[in-house]
Parts: structure tokens; sequence; C-alpha cells
């Protein structure tokens, strides 16, 4: 799969909040085998303070896609991405614009804006949006070349609230990644996500808060694998009635 | 003679179980009193180990059970229980909670309002942890520092540290290598219209809160877990959370003076366990995490049991 310039091989992408400690989110990194990892920054870093979490993160080898969670506004957003450039020296920035302080529903008008004014200052810009494929072309129009549609509220673990606008964005949008992002609660969803056809999915609760976090990372890389290979499958169509599998045309009648 | 580097929790409980082997101890610290210059000023004074153990190792468990007794030798000790509840929309999380904690039990609306006469109709589901305990940070390490000098241990503070000592208990002060901050925030809040008696955890996905009463109105809410070695004050954002998560406890909380606010980093290594460990000629004793009171009673024998071999009790 590529993504803006680079070519990656794992599906699945890893938040690093809420683990029980470092220790064993890196346990879970390396079950799951995942590239990339998303880190939040807080003003807190400004001065690169986290750097004993970070150094830990980057000792794992993954790719760092810092993200802007918890930012209520384009200024903030659009600030908290240039300090993730400084720090991480990366253009690479999951932009999220929270609308709701209680649901994080993101508030699409200044994700839109938000995301024109960092890809006009050259970063390559993951949006956490909703389904709404008119939102998505926008933010296809304002330079994002991935979109990470949500599955269900973040940290709800609810799984996949409204497939068939997944389905929809799948075909609406054959050739841009898409990576479903936050809502994931099982490896069920992960799977159903990447049956649709979604190029990845991106989670962080589930695995997090889950009892054995690195035996969850397998379990979520193992359904990835699993659902994309069962999309390049192409299934077979639902029915509703029961098909029998041996063809009865034929068969003796015995009386 | 044995010398500590560090007059903090650490360095106090280490020096405790020394003196108790028999040896005399020095300890040596910048600051100007007991607990002055530590992070345990900042903290809340939970004794709850099978709270804990919801996100800790099974090891913080096992080694805080005895914490509420040991503290009992030198400082008052409360063991009234921890209360968990959760708003009726994060049940979910009480529920999670209980299976991945131990030595608890589910309390109703009535039970919690036995428990706790102001809770009363506020939350109908609940955990109660009755063998946890707490204990007020601050008087504990003057406590602590005054049986020390009773003991005969000097206590050399304002002093700077001789090149040459056997005990390090810097906490974060100490350059050690995989030692990060892991800043917390807290506040403390006067509200005597409120009797609440033991500490109490309000569940919630993003912002978990705990009280811990202080005695006379007073109450410490805490605490953010920000993997940060800012010490700038708290931020707006996490203090609005914290009270507003007290305000969830109980709407009188909205009366309240906001008489303290603070906060310190705690040192930790990666797994949050606290480690004894020797880093270029120097023994150590760090990395207590959020759980200095709870675990430093254990740790500091485990120490005093290395530096005196042939002296187990
Ligand atoms: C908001 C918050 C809430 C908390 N709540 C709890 C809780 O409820 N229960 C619990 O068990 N724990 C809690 N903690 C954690 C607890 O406070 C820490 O784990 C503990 O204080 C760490 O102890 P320490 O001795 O390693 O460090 P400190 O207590 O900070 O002591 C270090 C000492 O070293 C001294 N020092 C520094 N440099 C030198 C030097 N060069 N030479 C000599 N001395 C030096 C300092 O002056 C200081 O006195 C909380 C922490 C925070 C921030």
């Amino acid at each position: 799969m590529q993504i803006y310039d680079t070519e990656i091989n794992s599906r699945l992408l890893v938040g690093t909040a809420q683990y029980p400690s470092p220790a064993v989110l890196v346990d879970a990194i390396n079950s799951c085998r995942c590239e990339i990892v998303t880190v939040s920054l807080r003003r807190e870093n400004a001065d690169g303070s986290g750097t004993g979490f970070w150094d830990t993160l980057r000792q794992t080898g993954t790719r760092i896609l810092p993200n802007t969670a918890g930012c209520h506004s384009v200024q903030e957003a659009v600030t908290t991405a240039q300090m993730a450039r400084e720090l991480f020296g990366t253009n690479w920035i999951k932009l999220e614009v929270i609308g709701h302080a209680d649901n994080l529903q993101p508030d699409v008008f200044g994700l839109v804006e938000a995301a024109r004014i960092l890809c006009a200052q050259g970063f390559q810009v993951f949006p956490y949006t909703t389904d709404d494929l008119v939102v998505g072309e926008k933010l296809l129009e304002a330079g994002c070349e991935v979109l990470m549609p949500w599955g269900a509220p973040i940290g709800s673990g609810q799984g996949l609230r409204n497939p068939d606008a997944l389905r929809g964005m799948r075909a609406h949008f054959p050739n841009v990644p898409l990576i479903v992002d936050a809502g994931i609660g099982r490896p069920s969803d992960a799977c159903q996500a990447m049956e649709l056809g979604m190029d990845a999915v991106l989670l962080n609760t589930a695995i997090a808060k889950a009892g054995d976090p690195a035996a969850m990372a397998q379990a979520m890389a193992q359904a990835v694998d699993a659902g994309r290979a069962g999309y390049l499958a192409d299934p077979m169509e639902r029915r509703n009635m029961a098909i029998p599998s041996t063809p009865i045309l034929g068969m003796a009648e015995l009386a | 003679m044995i010398t500590i580097a560090g007059g903090g929790l650490a360095g106090l409980a280490s020096a405790y179980e020394l003196a108790r082997r028999g040896v005399s101890v020095r300890v040596f610290d910048p600051g100007d009193s007991p607990g002055s210059n530590s992070v345990a000023r900042f903290a809340g004074g939970m004794l709850a180990p099978w709270c804990e153990g919801e996100s800790a190792e099974d090891e913080v468990v096992a080694l805080g059970a005895l914490a509420a007794d040991w503290w009992a030798q030198v400082t008052p000790v409360f063991r009234r229980g921890t209360l968990v509840v959760a708003p009726p929309r994060d049940t979910p999380d009480l529920t999670r909670f209980a299976r991945r904690t131990s030595a608890h039990r589910p309390v109703t609306g009535a039970e919690i309002s036995e428990l706790e006469p102001v809770l009363s109709d506020r939350f109908q589901h609940g955990l109660f942890f009755e063998g946890e305990a707490h204990l007020d940070p601050r008087r504990a390490l003057r406590d602590l520092a005054q049986s020390l000098q009773d003991m005969g241990v000097e206590l050399l503070y304002n002093t700077p540290t001789p090149a040459l000592i056997d005990l390090d208990c810097t906490g974060m002060a100490a350059d050690l290598p995989d030692l990060r901050p892991v800043r917390g925030e807290m506040a403390i809040l006067y509200c005597p219209e409120i009797e609440i008696n033991r500490t109490l955890r309000l569940l919630h996905p993003r912002m978990p809160l705990y009280l811990v009463p202080r005695g006379d109105g007073h109450y410490m809410i805490g605490g953010t877990m920000i993997e940060s070695s800012s010490s700038r004050p708290p931020s707006l954002r996490s203090l609005t959370e914290l009270l507003s998560a007290a305000f969830t406890l109980h709407p009188a909380f909205a009366e309240a003076s906001v008489v303290e606010i603070g906060a310190g980093l705690r040192p930790a290594f990666p797994d949050n366990l606290p480690r004894i460990i020797t880093h270029n000629g120097r023994l150590h004793l760090n990395g207590f995490y959020r759980h200095g009171f709870l675990l430093a009673p254990a740790m500091a024998a485990r120490v005093a049991d290395q530096i005196l071999p042939g002296d187990k009790r």
C-alpha cells in the first residue's frame, strides 16, 4: 500500500495512548508488527519534554505519525502540527479537529480549513473525518491524499456503526487510501472494515485497554490480514434464502 | 554508617528500614525540610494496591498489600477502603474495572449511600475495596522524618551530598538510563458542606478522577498522567477536566474553594515498576511512578536486605 510517497506493508496502525506502561506498549507493537504508530502532542511537549517516552517509541523502529488529538480549533491544530514537524522531523500529521468535547466528533468544517492550511505548508495530512462523501471530496481538494473515516466515536469500541457509508466511500473514492480510524473494539470489527475494502485500520483503545494488550494486538493484526485477504478474494454475494451446495437436480427420487 | 542521597519518600523509607536493622544512617537532601522538595507533596496518599491492579503489574498488588501496616507505625492511616463509582453511561467501565481487579465487592445505590451519605441517589452501582487505605502525604513524610530522628538517624537538609554515598534515592534528579518523568496535576479543594470519608474513584474513559479526603473539609483531587518533563503549573484543560469530574461526583463541589493546584513529575521506568539497580558504581532505588507510598515500604526492606546481606530480620 502506498500512502503519500511511502510504501507500507502493515495495514494496522496503532495509537500509543492509555497503555499500562511503555513496556506493555512496546510488546504490543512488536506482537502486531505495525509499521506506523500515532503519538499525541500536548503543549507540555513544546520544548521536547516528552522525550523519555518518545525514545522508547523510536527504539521500536516504527514510523511516527504525530496527531493533533484534543485540538478543538483550526489554530490549535495548525500550531500543534507545526510543533510536531519540529519535534519529530516529519511532514506527516494525523489531523484531528474535535467539534464536540463529549463524543469527540470531528468538526469537519474546521478540519477542511486546517487541512488546506497544512497542505499548503507542505504537510502530508491524514485527516480524521466522518464518512461524509462531500467532506471527503473537500479534503482531497485541500490536498489530502488519504482519508481516515471513523467507524464509531473515538474510544467507544462500538465497531462500524454505518458499514454502508464506508462501502459508499470505497465506491466513491476507488483510488484514495481509506483508513478506518476510531471505533474499532474487537478483531471482528477490524476484519469487517477490511472486508469492506478499507486499506487499513487505525486503533488504540481496543488494544491499550484489553486485559492482555500484546495478545489483542496480535489478534487485531490477524483480523486485518484475514479481512484484507477476504476482500481481495471477492466474497460471494449474500442471499436471503438457503441454497444447497450440492445440486438437487438429478437426485434420485426414492419413493 | 550508611549514607543516602535524597530525603524524599524512597530515601526516608530506606533510612527507616536500615535504622531498624541497627545501623547508623545519614540522609542528605538539598531541600529545606522533609518532603519540601519531594514529588510526594503532590501525591494523593492512596494505599490502593487492588485498584491499581487494574492497570499495574501483579507485583504492585503483591508488594503493596502490606503498605498500610507499615505506614501505620509512623503516621495516621485511614483504613476506610476505596469506593469506585461511575456515571450511568460509563457502567461498562465499572464492569471492566471489576473484571481486572480483585478484593472488591459490588455495592448498590443503597449501600453506597450507607458508606458515604452525601452520595445518596447519585450512583446506582459501585465497587467497594474494603482493604484499602489512605494517608496524608505531607504529614506522613514529616512523621516519618520525626520517627527517624527519634531513632538517631541524621537528616541533613539544605546540605550538599558528598560524592561517595551508599544509596541514591534522588527520584527525578537521578541520571539513570530509561528513567522518565510522568507529569501529574492535582488540586486541593476546601468544601466543608460535603463530608466524604474515604477515597473515591470516578471512572471515566478519558479523565478518571480520584478524591482523597484530607480532613476538615479538604479534599485532594487528581491526577493526570502525561508523558512530559514539564513542571509548569497545571493547564486549564487538565484542571477543567478534574474540576468538572469533581462536580460530577457531587454538585456541591461547585461551591468549593480551590485552595491549591500543583504539578509533579513521577519518576518511572518503562514497565512503571520500581527498581533497585547499580549504575556507574552507585546503588539506586528509584522508579516509584505513581506508587511511592504504596511500594516504598516493600522496596526499602529489599534494599536494606541488599545493603546488609547478613541481616535478614
Ligand atoms: C499527582 C501525583 C499523585 C500521586 N499519588 C500517589 C498516591 O496516591 N499513592 C502513591 O503511593 N504514590 C503517589 N504518587 C507518587 C509518589 O509521589 C512518588 O512515587 C514518590 O514520591 C517518588 O519518591 P522518590 O523518593 O523516588 O522521589 P521524591 O519523593 O521526589 O524524592 C527525591 C528527593 O531527592 C532529593 N534530591 C534531589 N537531588 C538530590 C541530590 N543531588 N542529592 C540528594 N538529594 C537530592 C529531592 O530533594 C527529594 O527530596 C503521586 C505522584 C503525583 C505527582
